[in-house]
């Protein structure tokens, strides 16, 4: 199929050629794509465990998760409602953390628009 | 004249408004897709809560919580917490990569044809699966709540409204209608919260107590007749607040379990929701959107425990549920109507059937339009025209293509009115999960990754999931001749957990990296650095 060549990206307008790899190869490229993985990576496995732990202990530990801390509310609902506050926090330190990498990005973003012209 | 009749009417009267108004805003495919890019974070935000929060989550989940206390609260964790999964790996490389649809991201550095074809694919299934079940829950609810509109008129009105929106108004008006519904769902759920809670004093220690007042029972295996377990056993009593009445016995736990994979990786991978980051005019917009959209669904799940747990304690599962024939069907859709009926009498009963009705048309335009972009811009744009622009004909595609996916799920809902289509929520989230979201996160973060891979570990994902669901107690079941909403096939069930994400996820990744491994693609792995790059600088951006 002759068509199957064709990529379908968007058309580019601030295109640098040939030259993503030298951007990507740029230092300051580079520590911005570790400085978000060493955020996002560790934060994404975070939330995971502390999701799947609700289901696995609640699924297969129901006795010891109906006890109750206080009144009539026990461990189970309350590790449920800590779930929110958990996807709330990891959001906010995220949002926090972000606004470094834009910085760092519109730098980059402005060179390589740049370097176009 | 009916009450609810009366706030529908008020509602499509200012739904059709703000179509109009769009109507004029709505002639290039960057407006029809995409709204022009003119929408803000914040009100974005708004939007994609009124896309997310659906009829299965609002009245739903309060039934669930209703009928089934704590495990019911489950589903609501996991909605949430997907978000994060959108807010941190793909909102915004996917708003820095894309242009109109989930295939833009997917094609960006793979073979077009072969990836947009199997992407559009997969969003038709997920997006038309989603809207059966809320067209089919349209028909049921309207009908019940104003007997003077039968199950097909509700239908057909649903539809025809949906079309409207969307073949006039575009994304524009989908988006300010999905707006007004966030604002009227979140009000009427605030207002019957507190409500609930007044009943209580406000005292969460009274309401809890109330709560575990509320017991529920059931077998290890099989159900209980008159009292007994089918082994001869008491069958184990809970109250409300303890896990396990829903999920127990042998598979219990790891259906659990199975479910929190399908929400939590699913959400990242339904069309519907994706598409709406491209309606911002830039990636920090698109995490703005994420932000207030999780406030807003956070808030949101929390307060179903007050709807689920108010009616349980204020209603009484015993009372939740249809006269017929002189006996009591039960129904847990109307949970949280009953709720409101008992709380402020058939005013407010009314505004609540209104809300749950502007919940329905607002997603299922969503759905309309998400779809309708797959088809006009991916399938006959880029694949069939090979991507020659011509702006005015792939609107009107589009906008044909919303009619003919329109006609098609109202006329399916109409045929399946009388099956339990709930399961196909649960259907959707799977393909989505194990279909979509590998192809996303592999493109965007794994090199290697190419075309091969993608469309095996897309195929794979896909109907592993369906024909796993087919097998499982979703779809197969023996009911019995009274049963209101019969099971598609009267058999046992092969495979035994209600929802197969946990084997069809991980099977839907296999595939696409041993795709990938298996095969070599040099210009994907080159044009990576472009993906890389623009990912995370937003140069280009659309």
């Amino acid at each position: 199929m002759a068509g199957e060549e064709i990529r379908g990206r968007a058309p580019d307008p601030v295109s640098p050629g040939d030259d993503w790899a030298r951007v990507e190869a740029d230092p300051e490229f580079r520590a911005l794509v570790r400085a978000k993985r060493s955020f996002l990576l560790p934060a994404t496995v975070f939330f995971i465990v502390y999701y799947f732990a609700l289901p696995v202990l609640v699924g297969y530990f129901p006795e010891a998760m109906g006890r109750d801390v206080f009144g009539e509310v026990n461990v189970a609902y309350l590790f449920a409602l800590s779930q929110f506050f958990m996807a709330w926090i990891l959001m906010w330190l995220y949002v926090r953390r972000a606004r470094g990498f834009d910085a760092q990005a519109e730098r980059i973003a402005a060179q390589v628009r740049g370097g176009a012209r | 004249m009916n009450t609810s009749l009366v706030m529908f009417l008020v509602f499509i009267a200012i739904t059709l408004g703000i179509t109009y108004w769009a109507s004029k805003r709505t002639q290039t495919t960057a407006e029809f897709y995409s709204a022009g890019r003119s929408i803000t974070g914040f009100q974005n935000g708004w939007a994609v809560a009124g896309d997310y929060m659906s009829a299965a989550s609002f009245l739903g989940i309060a039934g669930l919580i209703a009928f089934y206390g704590y495990d019911g609260f489950m589903y609501s964790v996991g909605w949430l917490v997907a978000y994060l999964t959108v807010l941190l790996l793909v909102a915004e490389p996917l708003r820095n990569t894309g242009k109109f649809t989930m295939a833009d991201v997917l094609a960006f550095r793979l073979r077009s044809r072969s990836v947009r074809t199997v992407a559009a694919l997969s969003t038709l299934t997920v997006s038309l699966f989603y809207m059966i079940a809320q067209m089919v829950g349209a028909g049921s609810l309207v009908s019940l709540l104003i007997p003077q509109i039968g199950f097909n008129t509700a239908i057909v009105m649903v539809g025809v409204l949906m079309l409207i929106y969307v073949i006039f108004g575009g994304m524009l008006a989908t988006t300010w209608v999905q707006i007004v519904k966030a604002v009227l769902l979140m009000g009427g759920t605030i207002l019957l919260s507190v409500m609930v809670m007044a009943r209580f004093g406000f005292s969460f220690g009274t309401f809890f107590d109330a709560v575990a007042g509320v017991t529920g029972s059931f077998c290890e295996a099989g159900t209980p007749k008159a009292g007994v377990c089918p082994d001869g056993s008491a069958p184990v009593v809970r109250d409300y607040t303890q896990p396990g009445l829903y999920y127990h016995g042998q598979w219990g736990p790891l259906s659990l379990i199975s479910l929190g994979v399908a929400l939590i990786f699913g959400t990242a991978g339904l069309p519907h929701i994706l598409v709406r980051f491209y309606t911002v005019p830039s990636a920090q917009q698109a995490r703005v959107s994420v932000v207030w959209a999780m406030i807003l669904i956070g808030a949101f799940y929390i307060m179903t425990t007050f709807l689920g747990f108010g009616a349980a304690t204020l209603v009484g599962k015993e009372n939740i549920g249809v006269m017929k024939d002189g006996a009591l069907v039960p129904n847990q859709n109307l949970a949280a109507p009953l709720l409101a009926q008992e709380l402020g009498g058939e005013v407010f009963l009314s505004f609540v059937a209104a809300i749950a009705f502007a919940t329905i048309l607002a997603v299922v335009a969503g759905l309309t339009i998400a779809s309708s972009s797959a088809f006009a811009h991916d399938i006959w744009f880029n694949v069939v025209k090979g991507g020659k622009e011509d702006e005015r004909e792939q609107v009107m595609v589009a906008r044909i293509a919303a009619g003919v996916i329109g006609i098609l799920s109202i006329v399916l809902a109409i045929a399946l009115r009388s099956l339990n289509v709930a399961f196909l929520v649960g259907l959707a989230f799977a393909v989505a999960a194990s279909a979509n979201v590998p192809a996303i996160v592999l493109t965007l973060y794994w090199r290697r990754f190419n075309t091969v891979g993608m469309v095996v570990g897309m195929l794979v994902g896909l109907l592993s999931s369906v024909v796993l669901i087919v097998l499982s107690p979703a779809v197969m079941g023996i009911d019995p001749p009274t049963a209101a909403a019969r099971h598609l096939i009267q058999a046992a069930p092969v495979f035994p957990l209600d929802n197969p994400a946990i084997v069809s996820v991980p099977l839907g990744f296999l595939a696409a990296v041993l795709g990938s491994l298996l095969t070599r693609d040099p210009a994907a792995e080159a044009a990576y650095s472009e993906l890389n790059v623009r990912a995370n600088t937003g140069v280009g951006a659309v």
